[in-house]
């Protein structure tokens, strides 16, 4: 009788404890959901705000084809996005072979000691450094020491040292996550260690490794004050020399050492106008520098989706 | 390697080609300016027209007046935009590597002290109000408009200025306190002035200043004061007339373009570029709401370029309220 009362008395603790735990359950997901919410819908409102604002540029074509203009109907983008066009050829080059094969000796080749942990911590301390550091560092170095001057070259290797950690952690991510066993069967079949990085841990990592690429490279063209501290022009109505020429050798490396304004300074430049019209054209420029980030965002979703699909093991 | 690292790579280039010009000149036929942001309106304006007109190129940076002097006097600029004139530290350096440059006066710009529209008592002031208001010895101390004029309430007074690295302030401060980069420090400071124009239109106790083309723009959210130099002495509007009348003292300020000497006499399209600049760049100065030079200061800065006379006739200090004729002739 006592036995039965207690198990009874049991089981209703046992329900309220289950029906308490449920309640945590919907209070964290609630949690959960205004968390995310805060984040996405303050960035759907800003983006909204921003295409808004810039609406009656945003869908002229003249406004991608203008050059900068005193008078804000005129002014326009193209010397800006061919600007950070190039400067990205330039970061891409300088960053990404040089990151993925860092990344590959730290994590394929280097020695476990306290020298390869000392260069991992540094790694991963300076993707965390302001990038105004680096438009210092690079004042000094490419603008004065080497003597590049204020250009797309500059601009360029900046950019390609902030995002060179970026590229470096994600390829070692990426590496990281390949199974012991895949390496161990090549090896097993008597690959040389370059075979098995080359054909196996490569292949297998490239989604992850393009991923963190693609990332950095939009957190590079939203970049304003290491260009700004290297001496980006506001106005320039031409452009660089073309990099592909139609003549013989047809390419052409006289726009490395070009002057060149970027996305994010001319946007900066027209929000500091006393004109209402030229808030119209920042507002605008924002809006396609977003997209422009959203998008490279979205290919390296892709890309990882895809190259996910095409691995079996 | 199936990648495609290169195949995007290419295309990356390709859509950066399609859309470049073709070959362009060799980059010494560049005209290179940098400097002030307050003067760069004016520039943008006639290097717009110029490059349109000779097909010559021109580029214009904003590095403030102090980074742009800083770049000229490495000899790496050809022209430097100033609102206000050269230092002495400056003119070392220049000189330290063999810069010679000719000084330029080439418009005015109208330091205009708003308020908002709301406010009704203070529409005139006089300098010594505002040096009351501005001055070192008020921070912390004049917190309400009824401490600086009995006549005005007791409500709380809000400052907004430009930041301390802009000639702005220097300007502001040499004209109202006395002593350049001498102010109070509680004050709003930002080097936009945007954020300085939205702060004044949206607090009926608050005073700014900023260039008169912010006011022109925001005329309807915003009250300019008239100000008086000295008890006495009428109290005026800034406008393009009482600019060229001088009665708008102190604040209508002269705004310079610096020219690199050896550049300007050698390189034809550096000289074309300045010769544009003074014999075309009057409407274009109206129309970015700054102030041309009445007609015979322009001439003695033509005469004055044409001479080619290098050298400032501020001998290195700041100084307010100089007649631009005055200013020519002091360099010899």
């Amino acid at each position: 009788m006592n036995k039965q009362a207690s198990a009874l008395h049991n089981l209703d603790e046992v329900r309220a404890m289950i029906k308490r735990h449920k309640m945590n359950d919907q209070i964290f997901s609630i949690i959960g959901l205004i968390a995310l919410m805060v984040g996405l819908l303050t960035l759907l409102i800003l983006f909204i705000d921003l295409v808004m604002d810039g609406y009656p540029k945003l869908f002229s074509w003249d406004f991608y084809t203008n050059f900068p203009s005193r008078r804000a109907a005129n002014a326009g983008l193209l010397s800006a996005w061919v600007g950070s066009a190039l400067v990205m050829i330039v970061t891409f080059i300088s960053a990404v072979p040089m990151g993925i094969a860092a990344g590959i000796y730290l994590e394929e080749y280097a020695p476990k000691n306290w020298f390869s942990d000392f260069i991992e911590i540094n790694v991963t301390n300076l993707a965390g450094v302001p990038s105004i550091v680096y438009g210092l560092l690079a004042l000094g170095l490419f603008v004065y020491i080497l003597d590049l001057g204020q250009s797309i070259v500059t601009a360029g290797l900046t950019l390609g040292l902030l995002i060179l950690p970026v590229v470096i952690v994600a390829t070692r991510e990426a590496i990281r996550g390949i199974p012991v066993a895949i390496r161990e069967a090549a090896y097993a079949v008597g690959a040389t260690k370059w075979q098995v990085v080359y054909h196996h841990v490569l292949q297998y990592s490239i989604g992850g490794i393009l991923t963190g690429v693609i990332i950095g490279m939009a957190r590079a063209i939203g970049e304003t004050a290491p260009i700004i501290t290297i001496g980006a022009l506001t106005f320039i109505a031409f452009l660089p020399p073309s990099p592909v020429t139609s003549t013989a050798p047809f390419l052409n490396f006289d726009w490395l050492t070009s002057g060149f304004t970027v996305l994010p300074i001319q946007m900066f430049s027209w929000l500091s106008r006393p004109s209402a019209d030229f808030h119209v054209n920042a507002a605008a420029a924002g809006a396609v520098i977003i997209v422009v980030t959203l998008l490279m965002n979205a290919m390296a979703i892709r890309v990882r989706y895809k190259m996910r699909k095409k691995i079996k093991w | 390697m199936q990648f495609k690292l290169a195949q995007t790579l290419s295309v990356a280039t390709f859509v950066a080609a399609a859309f470049s010009a073709p070959t362009a000149f060799a980059a010494d036929k560049i005209v290179k300016i940098d400097g002030s942001s307050t003067v760069y309106p004016v520039t943008e304006a006639v290097a717009e027209e110029f490059q349109k007109a000779t097909k010559t190129k021109v580029t214009v940076g904003v590095s403030g007046t102090g980074g742009g002097f800083k770049k000229f006097c490495r000899g790496e600029t050809d022209i430097s935009n100033a609102s206000r004139p050269i230092l002495q530290k400056e003119i070392d350096d220049c000189k330290a590597n063999g810069v010679q440059f000719i000084e330029l006066p080439v418009a005015f710009d109208a330091l205009t002290v708003v308020i908002n529209p709301k406010n009704e008592f203070a529409k005139k002031m006089t300098v010594a109000e505002l040096k009351k208001m501005w001055e070192p010895a008020a921070q912390g101390k004049i917190k309400t408009w009824k401490q600086v004029n009995p006549a005005w309430p007791d409500r709380p007074l809000k400052l907004y200025g430009a930041g301390a690295d802009s000639g702005t302030f220097d300007y502001f401060t040499e004209a109202i306190v006395g002593k350049s980069k001498s102010s109070r420090g509680d004050f709003t400071a930002s080097e936009d002035d945007n954020v300085l124009v939205k702060g004044v239109a949206g607090d009926p106790d608050a005073l700014g200043f900023f260039g008169f083309a912010y006011y022109e723009e925001n005329h309807s959210t915003l009250s300019a004061v008239a100000i008086s130099e000295k008890a006495g002495k009428p109290y005026v509007l800034p406008s393009k007339e009482a600019i060229e009348d001088g009665t708008y003292q102190p604040l209508a300020r002269p705004i310079f373009i610096y020219v690199n000497a050896t550049a300007g006499a050698f390189k034809p399209h550096v000289k074309a570029f300045v010769d544009y600049y003074l014999e075309k760049g009057r409407p274009l100065i109206e129309e970015v709401k700054y102030v041309p030079l009445p007609a015979k200061d322009q001439a003695a800065v033509v005469a004055h370029w044409k001479a080619l006379k290098p050298g400032t006739g501020f001998g290195g200090k700041a100084e307010v309220g100089v007649k631009i004729e005055d200013l020519i002739a002091r360099i010899k």
